[in-house]
Formats: C-alpha cells, structure tokens, sequence
C-alpha cells in the first residue's frame, strides 16, 4: 500500500538502528513513554524495540481507549441493553472488556441482548433511522481521533430530529491524561515522549508544548509505521543528549501545528469538559473527558436514560493499572498469557490488538526480556 | 481501534461521502471533518471518517530523509532486516 509499505523498509530501519545505536550515550538510559496505543502495537508487530540498544527502553501509555475505560463504565452499558433494551451498538473491541459479575458486552449479546458491533458510528445512526420504534444507544469511547465522527453524527441527529439515537460518551483527552502521567510523584521516570500520530492529526502539535516547556519533557509524534518510530526514537535521543526539550514532529505528512480546525470546532460546538472523569489505571482527573452540551441532551444518553455512574475495582490479580501508568511490563503480571488470555481476557489491555498485554502476547513474549540485539524482526511488506 | 490508515480517494459521491481504496478494498467514507478533497488524495481514515489530508509533499520528504541517511551509511549493517 503506498503511503504504508515505503514507511516499513527494513534496510533503512537498520540503518535507523544503526544510528540510534551511534548515537545512545551507553552511561545512560532512556525511558520513552509511546503515548498511543497504535505506536504500542507497531513497536511488538514489528519488534522495534529488539533493534534498538539495551539501555533505550519503550515504555506503553495509556493512549488506548478500551484499555483505559473503567469497568463502570461498561456496566452503564451493559444495564441499557438488558435493564432498558436498547439497541446498543459500539466498536468492535469494545465488546470483549470485562465488566462487573464476570460480563462483557458480548457476553450479554449472547445472552439475548441486542449490542451490534459497527464499523463506523454513522451504521448506528443508520440503524436508529431504520428503526425509529428501538432505542438506539451508540457507546463512544476514544481519544480525540473518534471524537470528531461522534461530533458529526450527533449534530446529524439533531438536524434530523431523530428521537431514539443517543450516545453514551466516554470520550477522553490525550493532554490531560500525560500531565496525570507526569504529575504522579511515585511515578515512573521518562525521558520522553514519542507523540501520537492520528489524534495530533486532529488537534495538532501545539497542546504538546506545555510537556516540553513546563516538565522538560521533549516530544515527538510520530506515524504509526516502523521507520516513523525508530525515527522519532533518534530524534528524541539527539534532544535528550542536547539537554533540550522541544516538540517536534515527524509525522509532518498529516500532522500541522494547528491540526484539524475544522475537527476541533465540531467537537467544541457538540462537546464541554467533564469536572472529573475515571479512567482505569489513571483514577479520577479532572478536566480529563469530554459530555454532550446540554443543547445536545436529546441526544446524550446519560441524561436521557438517567443513568449514573458507579465505580467498579478492577480484578485484583491484574496489572494493567499499573502498567497503563507505564510502572510495569505485560509479563509482571501474575496472570499474562496464563488465565489471562486475548481469547479469554481478565483485564482490558488484553482485548485491543493496540493494548500492551495483547500486543506483547501476540508478537513478544517469546522474545522477552529483551537484551537490545539486532533481531531481525521486520517483516517483508505485505 | 486506533489503528488508522492512508487511503486514495476514488470518487467523490457528494459533498460529504466519498469512495476510497483501502489496500485494494473500496469503501465509503464520510468527509464531513475535511475541506477541499479532490479525486486522487490521499486522505487518513478512521472509523469511516477522513481525518486528514495526506500531504505527499511532505511524505516525499520525510521518505528522501531517509534515504539520505541510507546513502550517508552507505547500505545496511550486518544484521540486515529483510
Ligand atoms: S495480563 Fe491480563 S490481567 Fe494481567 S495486566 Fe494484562 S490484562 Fe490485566
């Protein structure tokens, strides 16, 4: 695929190898932290991180959204199909999170539920069209990147008047889930970030620059094909080594300082800020999620159907609090890739190809620890 | 989910739906969250949404970038990854 396979030369990625390699200070380390959860799964699909030296480690973020919604809020979810009877319809990975008394959205599907796995949020309001007598509930969740479609199709609802479509809105914020990450005191030290490539598309590099100024973290966003990260990793150790901290961009094909105006003023005309939101792993932060205006209500589903929110702790055995926090590896946890399994997962970073535990199932474990040797890991382009 | 790709529009069905080529499979796409796209672009897709337009300038760039340091290094070291 053009703009795809040009990007996943394994010769260069060598010689990017190479350079980083020259380049790392071996009387240091360096603690990446890549934030998006498509950078997580191209790093263990391509196995990134074996080329690179022993002491320039990547540590996973939160940036997934399945991984970082709460068991609460799946719940909510979960009482609309069966308690309500809705029509609830949402993303794919969704459908396999656990939730509360052992359930997931597939689960109750099973069971007689309606839930509908779409592609796209415009087939749910496709779906409500079709079926004015159902109420139907679309559950979003996502980062800035499925913000915007979410945006559309609401305002769309309204203009139509449609009265059965709402949507139960865990939209979450990519800034202020990395000043959580840095503002834990016991937190675990990172000397940089690689920047995600699809939400700056959409909000541009500009609400980085408060990581470079302020924590003296240097930034740089990055695509999601190998030679984009490995390029990134270079740029971010010559800044580290330069003792600077910047935001710069390599993925300066989609991404422009300002992102995507048009994006951004969908979201804020449908959108206002939560006072407080809980993500897994994160606990609670304030300002860090995103509900319908009040304009909007019709169309919100936790105002329409009353539904309030209750907290749920994860399962004691699981790990992914921490390691969502970037303070332990997929195998840390006492349970990986022995009862908690992609076919059978136990918590959410094991359900999205992008969440760290299912990416290190499927592509890594079998290569950990890694020593940092030059394992040809590159596949040919497909 | 995250996981979004770059696609070549193919045909523009009306102001905001448009056909792309998706490695080969064509699929319809909202174009609601772009401006100005033309037969031939190549825009980001997510979630049936362009996000973005795909600046091939600045692709060729980056791509001449890295064959530069290609060159600089003159071929690949040892442990070629083919
Ligand atoms: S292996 Fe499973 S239970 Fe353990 S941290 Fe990962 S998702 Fe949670």
């Amino acid at each position: 695929m053009k703009y795809v396979d040009e990007f996943r030369d394994g010769r260069l990625a060598s010689q990017l190898a190479a350079s980083i390699a020259r380049e790392a200070d071996p009387s240091r380390s360096y603690r990446l932290m890549e934030f998006c959860g498509g950078h997580t799964h191209a790093i263990s699909r391509h196995g990134l991180a074996d080329l690179l030296p022993g002491n320039v480690r990547m540590i996973h973020g939160p940036g997934c959204p399945v991984c970082v919604l709460p068991i609460g809020r799946i719940d909510q979810a979960i009482r609309l199909a069966l308690e309500r009877q809705v029509l609830l319809c949402t993303y794919a990975d969704t459908l396999r999170v656990p939730a509360s008394g052992r359930l997931s959205l597939l689960k109750v599907k099973a069971r007689g539920a309606d839930v509908r796995m779409v592609y796209s949020i415009a087939e749910a309001l496709g779906l409500a069209q079709r079926h004015p007598q159902r109420q139907v509930v679309f559950l979003a969740i996502g980062f800035e990147t499925t913000t915007p479609p979410t945006a559309v199709a609401v305002k769309q609802a309204r203009a139509l008047k449609l009265k059965n479509f709402s949507v139960l809105c865990n939209h979450v914020l990519t800034p202020a889930a990395m000043h959580a990450i840095l503002d834990t005191p016991s937190g675990t030290r990172l000397d940089g970030f690689v920047g995600p490539a699809h939400v700056s598309t959409v909000i541009g590099s500009r609400p980085y620059e408060p990581f470079a100024r302020d924590y003296r973290k240097p930034v740089v966003i990055a695509g999601f094909e190998p030679l984009d990260v490995m390029q990134a990793i270079l740029m971010l150790i010559r800044q580290i080594n330069a003792g600077c901290a910047r935001v710069e961009n390599e993925f300066i094909r989609a991404v422009t300082p300002d992102g995507n105006r048009k994006a951004q003023a969908l979201m804020d005309e449908v959108f206002e800020l939560r006072d407080h939101f809980e993500w897994r792993g994160l606990g609670t932060i304030a300002h860090s999620a995103l509900k319908p205006r009040p304009a909007y209500a019709a169309h919100d589903a936790e105002a329409r159907f009353g539904l309030e929110y209750r907290p749920v702790s994860d399962s004691k055995a699981c790990e992914c609090g921490a390691i969502l926090r970037g303070e332990k590896r997929p195998a840390q946890c006492g349970i990986f890739g022995t009862v908690c399994t992609p076919d059978n997962p136990i918590g959410s970073c094991m359900v999205s190809a992008e969440g760290a535990c299912a990416a290190h199932y499927n592509y890594g474990r079998f290569r950990e620890p890694s020593t940092g040797t030059h394992a040809p890991a590159l596949e040919d382009s497909a | 989910m995250c996981l979004a790709l770059p696609a070549r529009v193919e045909e523009l069905l009306d102001a905001e739906n448009a056909i792309v080529n998706l490695g080969g499979v064509r699929r319809n796409i909202s174009l609601a969250l772009v401006d100005a796209i033309a037969v031939g672009d190549y825009v980001i897709v997510h979630v049936g949404f362009a996000l973005q337009k795909l600046d091939e300038e600045e692709a060729a760039r980056t791509l001449a970038l890295f064959a530069e340091l290609g060159q600089a290094q003159g071929g690949a070291p040892e442990a070629g990854a083919q």
